[in-house]
């Protein structure tokens, strides 16, 4: 995998609107299910409190609209997953089938956790945000492109700025998005640091 | 760009390189463990073959699935099976575990600085948001996830992008009755959930200073509540005193005049430069709670819940939302709202001084009677303490529950949750839909000394106005 890890340039595919500022990751996956030590099947779970009601019956919640069960761009509003860190918000919005989120701002743990797993977090303004979800409403069949290198969302004939922040998109386009070969690979630097600093023993592991 | 604050003192002591992908790699000095979030980042570190790089760096304890009434194992399955993965993999890395049978078992920002191991100038992380409470100490200290403890247990580092500091002064004395917990709510009203986007808090002012450890770990806490990862104070003699005391220091005998330089010299510049500074005057804040699903939807005691049209207009459709749920009318102050349980817990609120405070509120009075109300210590060590100095007969004789320390009815994952549409008067740090085990669930966020009052009263009440109860040392509002 260290060498492996796979460029993202661009994600296509239709989309699903969820709007509502402050959407915390107690909301995309509520805590009970993370009583899990695996990631795997976490997709059933995304959003499921607002997916489904006290009755266990499916609401009408975007994610259940049969025509945006495809989807794999989502789209949202300001301060997208603050609250817990909890990598599984992440990790059920892609194993429910999400590739890219874009929306008006993130919150800074949530959109490190997307890196980690290689989803970008694109951000556009509040007017053409509202505008792309109104414009998926009516138009659940056709694509969406996420393009990061060169920082657009293009739907229809329209192609809106979008910025994606020059660390995310290096690590994305460049395939650099997860680091551990990498930093592991600067071991004489670790054990430098490591020794200049006084509370560390000896600065050796 | 900021320049000469502890942020970037720290952040320089602990860079490695700077990594193609523009972030830094940032040496970590302490990483902490729990059973949430690792099992998943061990796995991944077995799949790729690699060894945990520095497990004397590394601590573990379990505190959000665990029980905190019958901890006879084995716990429910799922528990258990967490339980013994962070066991298992402790074990097997050479992980220190703080687990229930060490008598050192609690929330893991309570046990970090209660061990001596959360200090000044150290990197601090761990897979959960609240990490920023260790900056109390002057740590930079962030939660990460899960994909990020795989990094650090495999390399001790952390990739990072360095972000902006934003100093918040906090002038004046506090009034009686107004803690950490007050400001920090009510710096997260004015800045907003996501006012803290992109830069990290440095909080400063008289009465910072002024604050004990636990207060400065109440206020740092919350730093991600108002969209900071990470928040700290310098350190000072209130912050070298409790470092003194705790058995590390006491264990490692002249670590403490070894280390004080160090200390000393992370601390901001006087004349650092900042990104941004923000004035809170400290004499105008009251006890605050929460009137909305957002901790930034609160108001002090004695004011009204704002109309929702009196916000800005990006605020006024989640406002009106949020009065919906909770079933609270702008134009009246949270006052006599109802409450069904008493939570006095989490890692916010849960510490010795916390105890204290409630348990002044609670002595002579009785919690009324259609509130359940339990007492959640942060740890084991907050627990025994406590217990020695006759708190938790105070608790129990006023009617609370006495339980077994973790994160409990914070983030209800194990069996401490609400029921329908019960309100919780909580001194925890989130009021999302949901978050308290019930998606009908109401919280409304407080201070210990005003969860108290609330429980004896059967609703929200200012604990300034409570009836002396005639009892030395019960007055309300008693700082202790």
């Amino acid at each position: 995998m260290s060498d492996g890890v796979p460029s993202v340039t661009r994600v296509s595919g239709t989309a699903v609107p969820i709007r509502g500022n402050d959407i915390d990751t107690d909301q995309i996956i509520p805590a009970r299910f993370l009583k899990v030590v695996s990631f795997e099947g976490l997709g059933q779970f995304a959003f499921f409190d607002q997916r489904y009601d006290e009755a266990d019956e499916p609401t009408d919640h975007p994610m259940n609209r049969p025509r945006h069960e495809d989807a794999n761009v989502l789209v949202v509003n300001a301060n997208f997953g603050c609250g817990s860190s909890r990598e599984h918000a992440p990790q059920a919005l892609m194993r429910w089938g999400i590739d890219a989120i874009v929306g008006e701002s993130f919150a800074e743990i949530f959109a490190g956790n997307c890196l980690s797993l290689g989803i970008p977090t694109v951000t556009a303004s509040a007017e053409e945000i509202t505008a792309l979800q109104e414009w998926v409403d009516g138009n659940p069949d056709e694509e969406v492109t996420v393009d990061i290198e060169a920082e657009t969302v293009t739907y229809s004939d329209n192609t809106v700025d979008a910025t994606v922040g020059e660390g995310q998109r290096t690590a994305l386009v460049d395939g650099i998005w997860d680091t551990t070969a990498l930093m592991r690979s600067n071991q004489a630097a670790i054990d430098a640091t490591a020794t200049d600093l006084p509370y560390v023993d000896g600065g050796q592991p | 760009m900021s320049e000469g604050t502890l942020y970037d003192k720290v952040w320089d002591a602990h860079r490695v390189t700077t990594l193609p992908n523009g972030q830094d790699q940032l040496f970590v000095g302490l990483h902490l463990i729990h059973e949430v979030t690792s099992p998943q980042a061990f796995s991944m570190l077995a799949e790729r073959e690699m060894d945990v790089a520095r497990p004397e760096l590394t601590l573990g304890t379990v505190d959000h699935i665990v029980p905190t009434d019958d901890r006879t194992r084995p716990y429910d399955d799922a528990a258990e099976e967490m339980m013994q993965s962070l066991e298992q993999n402790a074990a097997e890395a050479g992980i220190e575990l703080l687990d229930p049978t060490t008598g050192d078992q609690g929330i893991v920002h309570v046990v970090g600085p209660e061990q001596g191991l959360t200090q000044p100038g150290k990197t601090i992380v761990c897979g959960d948001s609240h990490t920023a409470t260790h900056g109390a100490f002057g740590a930079l200290a962030f939660g990460i996830g899960t994909s990020q403890i795989r990094d650090v247990l495999a390399t001790g580092t952390v990739a990072m992008e360095k972000k902006a500091v934003r100093h918040i002064e906090v002038t004046g004395e506090l009034g009686e009755g107004v803690t950490a917990k007050d400001v920090i709510l009510g710096i997260i009203r004015r800045l907003g959930t996501d006012g803290g986007v992109g830069y990290v808090y440095e909080y400063g002012g008289e009465a910072i200073e002024a604050l004990d450890m636990a207060g400065r770990m109440s206020l740092c806490n919350m730093s991600i509540e108002g969209g900071a990862r990470a928040g700290y104070v310098n350190p000072d003699e209130t912050t070298y005193a409790w470092l003194e005391s705790t058995d590390y220091f006491e264990d490692n005998p002249g670590e403490f005049e070894r280390l004080r330089p160090y200390w000393e010299s992370v601390r901001s510049d006087a004349d650092a430069d900042y990104d941004d500074v923000v004035t809170v005057d400290g004499t105008a804040l009251e006890p605050m709670v929460t009137w909305g699903t957002t901790p930034e939807q609160g108001v002090g005691i004695t004011d009204p819940v704002p109309e929702p049209s009196s916000l800005p207009e990006d605020k006024r459709q989640r406002a009106r939302d949020a009065q919906a749920h909770m079933g609270v009318e702008p134009g009246e102050t949270m006052e006599g709202y109802p409450v069904d349980v008493a939570f006095l817990g989490s890692c916010t609120n849960a510490r010795l001084p916390d105890l204290r405070r409630a348990a002044s509120v609670l002595d002579g009075r009785t919690v009324h009677d259609s509130v359940r109300a339990l007492v959640v210590p942060g740890s084991q060590r907050v627990s025994t303490a406590a217990e020695a100095e006759g708190l938790r007969e105070t608790f129990v004789e006023a009617g609370f529950e006495w339980r077994e320390p973790g994160c409990s009815m914070c983030l209800a994952m194990n069996d401490d949750q609400l029921v329908g549409d019960e309100v919780c008067a909580s001194s925890s740090n989130r009021n999302f839909v949901g978050r308290q085990g019930s998606s009908a669930g109401r919280t409304v966020l407080m201070n210990p000394s005003m969860v108290a009052a609330a429980a004896v009263a059967g609703e929200v009440t200012d604990v300034r106005d409570l009836p002396p109860t005639g009892t030395p040392g019960s007055q309300p509002g008693v700082s202790v």
